[in-house]
């Protein structure tokens, strides 16, 4: 039997939420440019874009980091009719614009940038190529199911993000988990400790669950990161980690 | 007052639970976060709110509410309707928002009711 490479399992230091210039509330510096400069700065090894409803900057990140070495995946932190948040991350970036097509469906309203902050599009070379005239920071038509659903439809991975926030986290806003959401994991924000997560939020029960930084400036990319055990940098493999098959996992 | 009156006297539309219909009120609470309602709405009130979730049930159950508003036009989740239905609970909705059905309710007597 030849020997499969892709069964050599390494450590990858994750940050799977950064947000960009694009969000309303995303700060000026946080360019494509930037952002790798500063994810490669903090040792990270892979790292995905997830503005709030778009990805529409997710390509020039993912070039900019295929030029200097690190991988990027596209994704989308989308509100969900319930006022939820929840990260849809893909392993390709068509996927990843299909879920932005369907979700902008479901998206209503302007953005008023004196309000709500400057929705910046950029490309690899930081250059603005315009603003976003949608109400980004507003929520969808969509359930969360519905979600969930369309985002395995497009083979994505489908993580409740901050749950321990009180804003636009799934346990305030739901009270609980819904049991039957098929989500593939919980992400915690940097306040809480990763290896506690279960201690510090019992209801989190046995869902696989992971860390990030939900970045909006360029000095806390990394503040809260994943280590995943796994054979690539791919979203079925961070699929696996969080299952716990095939020896991937999540180390800490 | 029973949950009919109020359903009769505000146009509120019977959407789910209307074997339940002839529950008592005993209060009234507004809220969409429901890590909030779980923890302080009355028991038996009846409820305002813009979730159409199906945990607004369990919500509910949890406080033995009388029924559940959804207001301002929206609809419940198909999940909501079915699961309603088989609790025995009314899901009503108004196109009205939880701001005037909750004065208007206050002005006929439903107070809050203190949670036990």
């Amino acid at each position: 039997m030849p020997a499969d490479n892709s069964d050599v399992l390494r450590e990858f230091k994750a940050d799977l939420h950064i947000h960009s210039c694009l969000s309303p509330c995303g700060d000026w510096e946080m360019s494509p440019r930037n952002i790798i400069r500063e994810s490669l700065e903090r040792r990270l090894d892979l790292i995905a874009i997830c503005d709030h409803n778009t990805c529409e900057n997710a390509g020039a990140v993912i070039r900019e980091g295929r030029r200097r070495g690190l991988s990027v995946l596209p994704g989308l932190e989308i509100c969900s009719r319930e006022e939820v948040h929840i990260l849809a991350i893909f392993g390709d970036l068509d996927n990843a614009l299909a879920m932005q097509e369907w979700v902008y469906s479901g998206l209503t309203g302007q953005n008023q940038p004196e309000v709500f902050g400057y929705q910046i599009v950029s490309n690899e070379d930081s250059e603005v190529l315009g603003e976003n005239p949608r109400l980004l920071i507003g929520a969808t038509a969509f359930g969360l199911g519905d979600i969930v659903r369309r985002t395995h439809a497009l083979n994505g991975l489908s993580l409740s993000a901050h749950v321990d926030r009180p804003a636009n986290g799934i346990i305030n806003q739901l009270g609980f988990i819904p049991p039957d959401l098929l989500i593939d994991g919980v992400e915690v924000s940097y306040r809480v400790v990763l290896s506690k997560a279960r201690e510090t939020l019992p209801i989190i029960a046995t869902l696989p669950c992971l860390t990030s930084s939900d970045a909006h400036f360029l000095k806390d990319i990394g503040r809260a990161h994943t280590v995943l055990s796994m054979a690539a940098p791919t979203v079925e493999e961070i699929g696996l980690a969080l299952r716990g098959q095939r020896a991937r996992r999540i180390v800490r | 007052m029973k949950v009919r009156e109020f359903v009769e006297g505000f146009n509120l539309k019977p959407i789910a639970g209307t074997q339940g219909l002839d529950r008592e009120v005993k209060g009234g609470y507004c809220g969409d976060l429901l890590s909030d309602v779980m923890a302080k709405a009355p028991i038996g009130c009846i409820w305002l709110t813009v979730q159409g979730h199906l945990n607004i049930v369990a919500v509910a159950v949890l406080r033995e509410m009388a029924a559940i508003v959804i207001t301002g036009g929206r609809e419940p989740d198909e999940e909501t309707v079915q699961k309603a239905d088989q609790e025995g609970l009314p899901v009503l909705t108004s196109p009205h928002s939880a701001f005037e059905l909750a004065g208007r309710l206050y002005a006929l007597g439903v107070g809050a009711a203190p949670t036990p």
